[in-house]
């Protein structure tokens, strides 16, 4: 009975990540700007991964694939953090600027 | 169950086409080096989805390769971009 209860769990969890993941998705092709297509890209996709993995924790066969897990959302935060102020700096230094509300389209 | 983690893994590659459709149609190169995040990100994700579908654990390790390479992905594509427009400049003002 646990043991049934944990896999809906973990499929409810990793359902959620996959809803995050689409709404980042959905972000990066509708919003108007560089700038804020990487915010959504970096956050969203990076929520969605840490419900997967928090989804994926309960099936784990052994503690170093739970570290595993853990280890790869975390390597992915740390790469999108770094990826994100890169790529704005660059976007800054080539000249891009913000879409500002109000602006005409 | 294991049909509702490969229909997952499929959302999941879904989100990742719509994505690519950014990559294709950005009108900058920073668009452009956004998907280089984009691949290890829903990589490392669709690597841990496919590992619980397949019960093959060792699918992990593929997806801890791809979230440790995204970095120095991105790192890369960035000093590319940013040495290349510093080339430009320095050919244009010798003219």
């Amino acid at each position: 009975m646990v043991e049934t209860l944990s896999v809906w769990a973990s499929i409810i969890c990793i359902s959620i990540g996959v809803v995050f993941f689409g709404a980042g998705t959905t972000g990066m092709l509708r919003f108007p700007d560089v700038y804020t297509r990487l915010h959504a890209m970096t956050k969203a996709d990076n929520l969605g991964l840490g419900f997967v993995a928090l989804g994926l924790l309960p099936l784990a066969p052994s503690w170093s694939d739970a570290l595993k897990l853990v280890l790869i959302w975390g390597f992915i935060l740390m790469a999108g953090t770094t990826a994100a102020h890169l790529v704005a700096q660059s976007a800054r230094r080539h000249g891009r600027q913000e879409k500002l509300q109000g602006e005409e389209m | 169950m294991e049909i509702v983690y490969l229909g997952l893994s499929a959302a999941i590659m879904l989100s990742f086409a719509g994505g690519a459709i950014r990559l294709l149609r950005g009108p900058s190169r920073a668009d452009r080096m956004m998907g280089a995040q984009l691949f290890g990100t829903t990589g490392a994700a669709i690597a841990m989805v496919l590992a619980a579908a397949m019960d093959a654990w060792v699918l992990l390790d593929v997806g801890l390769v791809f979230a440790a390479l995204a970095a120095v992905t991105v790192i890369a594509f960035v000093q590319r971009a940013h040495v290349g427009h510093q080339v430009d400049e320095v050919s244009a003002g010798k003219e």
